[in-house]
Parts: structure tokens; sequence; C-alpha cells
């Protein structure tokens, strides 16, 4: 489903290479993890996945379901199926967080020459998920992320999800900043949209969020590069550890 | 004293080009409205009030030809229940506008040669007061020469608003107008204007708002793209009143507006703001003065520009809290989005604070589309153009809401939209 291979990126403005050779299959149905100290370079990765501007890949390719996702704007990815929740959701002061949910499935539904959803049952749908994720009425009107605490900015970020029911999703950090219920419940969500045909990309630095979103495999990066693959035990490993045993193997 | 020769001589030609309309109730008015314009000559390119604005082409003897601009939109305000009182080319259009009747609401024209005693009293007295202590020599000229207008008294709520619709007919048309607006005390107006309304526009308005009265003002300048006008609201406020108004400006060579505003009695409340788009050869000036004379009163400028293709805009607002003038309340921000690296904001906030226990505070932005916010909003799929459009209404979304009804602030976002609509093709 994405293929990344020997992705090499260095930041635009600056000789700075982050990503040094990421080589990275997920499969549909699969869960992947992805762990690894601060600045490793896991967001460097979701966002040039997702094609935020200011990084340059200087060699290397990513595919999603065999389209060329490098190649393409941010929104063309969206519309081809790639989520990138973010590590840290953007406030829009003055766009209602209704508005732009409907504007983003519908401009997708366009993008894909799929028929757009009516106003009725879009909030229909809305409405539903929402609940789901406890996110009241009332901060579906608010400005986009405006005064939201940051659970719940991450819970938005999951009812995005569900709206625009992506086939790749990036889940960086999601669980940070989470309360225990509140974890409990955007695992909830994820693990809803858990299908043959979906695959996922979490990042997190911590065992608990993979305790309720169980992964089929995980990745260690570390300094631009995956520097080790496994099967769940990995996190274990990672949390009793930390990441120094690794890092030395991989020297 | 002696006014430079330039100014002299420009200000001589102007007054000799125009004549003072003879006898009715404003006359006395005018003649001290022609000597005090005589006193201070018109803008010149000199003047420190027009550092960012040049005047030359709202001075000159004839106005600069403008072609009328075929609107294919819906008029405005369309759905809304609305007493309408039309002008063509500033002439009063009967055929045009509705019956000059509505419950609470005394109407007159300016031309009426029965004496207002009222309006008698009114007509150019906000002005003059407004010329201290900064000069504006348009509205003195307004005040001498204005061919019509309407003078209305409120005397109790009124049911729907009064809307002057400007229309534009002649390619060179010089188009004065003069408004007076007394509102009693429990009465309340809204006053609706819009329509390009000639080649070159002078209009002023005169509000005396009286004690725990409103006055609700919403304007809609555009989308003719030749106009060059110069407005003046003069607003005098009595103790617990409420002054609004909102002003959309789209499009348009060369739009000051001012706004004149005297906070009289204690708990009044004042709010000004405005929001335009201009698109290359535009120019709008928002010019506010407002003074706090009284305590315990607020008052809000809110202003947001955006700005392409090399268009200007210029934004020069003042506080004035005089002596005494205690809690008072005031608050001003001025901000242009530019669209691109040609255009400009010139921004010239002002407080000047004689009272020891005030809260006033100001700013002024200038910058682009935040990039984050747009990727964030193409990241879930929105074309770029579309994502612009909306962080674009968003970022005059501060003004707009300083529009009491949904309706009107809905009305204006679609105008907007649609101004954007076009430009992304
Ligand atoms: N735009 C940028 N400008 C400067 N440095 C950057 C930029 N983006 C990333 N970096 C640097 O690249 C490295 C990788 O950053 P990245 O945010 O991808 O790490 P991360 O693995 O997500 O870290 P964390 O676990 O703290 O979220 C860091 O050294 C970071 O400072
Ligand atoms: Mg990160």
């Amino acid at each position: 489903m994405l293929e990344i291979k020997n992705l090499h990126v260095k930041l635009e403005e600056e000789d700075k290479q982050i990503l040094k050779g990421v080589d990275l299959t997920v499969e549909a149905g699969k869960v992947h993890a992805i762990m690894g100290p601060n600045g490793s370079g896991k967001s460097t990765l979701s966002y040039v996945l997702s094609g935020k501007d200011g990084y340059e890949v200087t060699d290397g390719s990513a595919e999603l379901l065999g389209e060329d996702l490098l190649d393409m704007d941010p929104e063309e990815r969206a519309a081809a199926g790639l989520f990138l929740a973010f590590q840290y959701p953007v406030e829009i002061p003055g766009v209602g967080n209704m508005t732009f949910l409907r504007t983003a499935v519908n401009s997708q539904r366009k993008a894909r020459g799929e028929e757009e959803m009516s106003s009725t049952e879009f909030l229909k749908v809305v409405r539903e998920k929402a609940k789901d994720l406890k996110i009241d009425a009332e901060m579906l009107k608010r400005p986009v992320n405006v005064g939201f605490s940051g659970g719940e900015k991450k819970r938005n970020e999951i009812l995005q999800m569900a709206m625009l029911e992506p086939k790749l999703c990036i889940l960086d950090e999601t669980d940070s900043g989470l309360d225990v219920d509140a974890m409990k419940l955007v695992a909830d969500g994820v693990n809803a949209l858990r299908d043959e045909g979906r695959g996922f990309l979490v990042i997190t630095h911590y065992q608990r969020l993979l305790d309720h979103i169980k992964p089929d495999v995980v990745h260690i990066m570390y300094n631009g590069r995956i520097i080790k693959t496994g099967g769940p035990e990995l996190a274990l490993e990672v949390e009793h550890n930390g990441y120094a045993d690794l890092i030395e193997e991989e020297a | 004293m002696a006014l430079p020769k330039l100014k002299q001589d420009a200000t001589d030609a102007r007054i000799a080009a125009l004549s003072l309309p003879e006898g009715g109730w404003s006359a006395p008015a005018r003649k001290a409205a022609l000597a005090r314009l005589q006193d201070m000559g018109l803008p010149g390119a000199r003047d420190e009030y027009w550092k960012y604005t040049r005047p030359e082409t709202l001075v000159s003897v004839d106005p600069t030809p403008a072609a009328v601009f075929e609107d294919d939109e819906a008029p405005f305000w369309d759905g809304i229940d609305r007493l309408k009182i039309v002008f063509t080319d500033g002439v009063f259009d009967e055929a045009a506008s509705d019956d000059l009747s509505l419950e609470n609401i005394e109407f007159a024209r300016l031309s009426d040669s029965t004496d207002i005693l009222w309006a008698k009293d009114l007509y150019g007295t906000l002005e003059e007061a407004g010329q201290t202590p900064v000069q504006r020599p348009l509205a003195a000229l307004n005040t001498a020469f204005a061919t019509d207008g309407i003078v209305m008294r409120v005397t109790g709520p009124v049911s729907k608003p009064v809307n002057f619709v400007y229309n534009h007919g002649s390619d060179s048309s010089d188009a004065i107008l003069h408004h007076v607006v007394k509102v009693e005390k429990t009465g309340d107006v809204t006053i609706l204007e819009n329509g390009p309304a000639a080649a070159r526009f002078n209009n002023c308005m005169e509000v005396e708002v009286a004690d725990g009265a409103g006055f609700h003002h919403i304007r809609a300048q555009g989308r003719d793209h030749e106009r060059r006008a110069a407005t003046h609201i003069f607003g005098r406020l009595g103790t617990e009143s409420t002054f609004k108004t909102f002003t959309l400006t789209v499009n348009g060579v060369l739009t000051r507006n001012e706004v004149v505003l005297e906070l009289l009695g204690d708990d009044a409340v004042a709010h000004v703001a405005g929001a335009c788009m201009g698109d290359g050869d535009f120019l709008h000036d928002d010019t506010v003065f407002i003074t706090h004379d009284a305590v315990n009163c607020e008052s809000r400028q809110v202003f947001k520009k955006v700005l392409r293709n090399g268009a200007t805009g210029v934004f020069q607002g003042k506080i004035l809290v005089k002596p005494g003038a205690q809690k008072t309340d005031g608050y001003q921000i001025s901000q242009s989005l530019l669209l691109d690296d040609d255009s400009q904001f010139l921004a010239k906030p002002e407080l000047e604070i004689y009272a020891d226990d005030v809260a006033c505070s100001h700013g002024s932005t200038s910058g682009a589309i935040d990039e984050d916010g747009l990727f964030y909003l193409r990241a879930r799929g929105l074309p770029r153009g579309i994502a612009e459009d909306l962080l674009t209404i968003a970022f005059i979304a501060e003004a707009v809401l300083e529009i009491e009804s949904q309706e009107l602030q809905d009305e204006l976002n679609a105008r907007v939209a649609a101004w954007l609509e076009r430009r992304r093709g």
C-alpha cells in the first residue's frame, strides 16, 4: 500500500540532511508503528509524505497504491487516500470546524469524481462520529482547533480521519497530551477504522498507545533511518530498556 | 493666515466651479462652511493627514471620468425588508425610491424649502466640531455645496432599515450628498448604504445619537473599479448610546472613508469596523478619529484589508482620551493580508491619553497567508485556491463579526467569496 524506498530528505533552506535512506512498506490491513528518540526524523517523514513545503527529496521514492506520492500536491495526496493526524494540529481562527470538514469531504470526493455529500447526510454522519469521540456540538461549531485543549485537538484529528475515510492513516504522536480516557476514545476511533483495505502508520513514544492499537510491525527510527524492525515485542523492549542498546547495535 | 499659493489656487478654482445653493434652511450653515473651507484650503499632497493618500483627484475641478460598471450580482440586501431611498449621480430619484414614510421617522430632503428647525440646528454642526484638532476640508466643502441628501429624525424604534442606494449613471458625474440623522431618546435605526454613486463621490453623514439611543450603519462600496470617493461620518454619542458602523469596500481606484466620533455621554459604545478587498489599481484609506470625553465608554476599531496585485491600504486611526474620561475602554486593530509582494499597507495608529484610569490597546499587522494553516487545509484535501479563500474570509471575520445581524454578515461574506472566486478563475 505505502512503499517508501531509500528516501533521502534535506531541508530546503539549509544544508541539513534529515532522512538518510528510509525504507518502509505498509501493507493494506496492517498497523505499523514507528518509535524513535526525539529529533530522529519521524515527523519529517510524515510531513514529506503529506507534501509540506520546506523539504527537498534528494533521493528515493514513496508510492501510495502504486502512485508516486512525491509528485503530487498535498490535496492530491489527500484525495488519493493519505491522511496525516498532525502532531501539532493547526488552529485556524475564523474557519468553522463544520465548514472545514464539509469542504474537505466534498473536495476529496470531487477530486475523485465521486458525488458530493449533501448537507443533511453530512450532518447526520458527522454527528454520529462526533458522538463516538465525545466531541460535542459546541466544539463542532467553533473555529478549527481554536481554544481546543490538547486532547480535544487530537480527538478532532481522529474525527477528520473518520469523516475522510482515508486509505493510509499516519498518526503522529496522537497519544501525546491525552489522558487515559481520551487515549481510549482515540484508540477506539482508530480501531473502528481498521479493515482489510486500510493501512496505518502510528508514530509514538509510548507502549501505552500500542496496548490499545495493537501493531503488526514495529520500526525504530534513529538519525534519519529505520535501524530496526520487529514485532510488537520490540516496542516493549524500548519501553523497558530505552534506545541506547539499539543505537549501539546499529553503530 | 494666508494659504500656500498652490493650495489657494486649487481651492479657489474648485469653489469657483461650484455654486452655493440659494436660500432654504441650510443657507446659513452652508455659508459658514464655505468660510471654513476658504480658511483651511483643500487638502494638498504636502498635508500630513494626506501623507499616504494623494488628494489631487478628490479636489480637482473636474472628476476623472469613470465608466459605469455593469454589476451582474444580485442587488444588495435583496432579501431584507427595507425602505429604499435612491440617488442617481447624486440626485434624489423619486420614482425609484419608496415613499419617505416609516413609523418613528420624520424624513425631509436637504433641498426642502420649509424650515426644519431641528435639522437647521444640526446641519454642519458635527462637521464643524470634527474640524479640530484635525482639518477635514472635503467635509466642509460637502456641507457648503451638497446638492442633495436626506435629513431624518428618529423618534423611536424603527421596524426596518433605511437603505440609501447610490446609482451611477454618467461617466463624468460628481456627486455631493449630505445626510443628517438625529436619533432621539429610545430611537434605534439601521441605515444601509450601497452603490457606486458617481464617477466621484463626496458623501457626508452627520449623526447625533441621544442618550440611550442606537445607530447602526452598514455600508457596501463597490464593485465598480474606477470610482473615487471621499466619505465622512460624524457622530456624537450621548449617555448609554450605541453607534456601530461597518463598511465593506471592494474595488475602487481611490476611497477615503473618514469616521469622526465624539463620545460625550457616559457609558456610550462606539464600534467602527471595515473590510476592504483591493486588486491592482486600488487605494483604500480608513481614517478614524475617536474622542472619549465621558466616563466608562467603550470604543472599538477593527479594520481588515485584503490586498493583491499592487493594491494599497491605508489606516490612520486615533483614540483621544480627554482629561476626566476615566474607565475608557479603547481597542483598535488594523491588519492587512498581502496576497503578493507587490501590495502594501501603510498604518498610523495613534493613542493620545489624558486620563489615568483607562485601558487602551492598539495593534497593526501586515502579513501573508498563514502557511501552516494553508498546509493543514490542503492536507485535508482542500485545493489551494479554496483553502486560500477560506483563510482570506477568515482573516476579515473579526471585522465582519462586528455586524450584529447574522443575515447581513452572511450576505457580505458571500460577496467577498464571490470576489475571491472571480480572481481564482
Ligand atoms: N523545518 C525545519 N527546520 C529546521 N530543522 C528541522 C526542520 N524540520 C525538522 N528539523 C530537524 O530535523 C530533525 C528531525 O525532526 P523531526 O521533527 O522529524 O523529529 P521527530 O522524530 O518527529 O521528533 P519528536 O519525537 O521530538 O517529535 C530535528 O533535528 C529537527 O530539529
Ligand atoms: Mg515529531
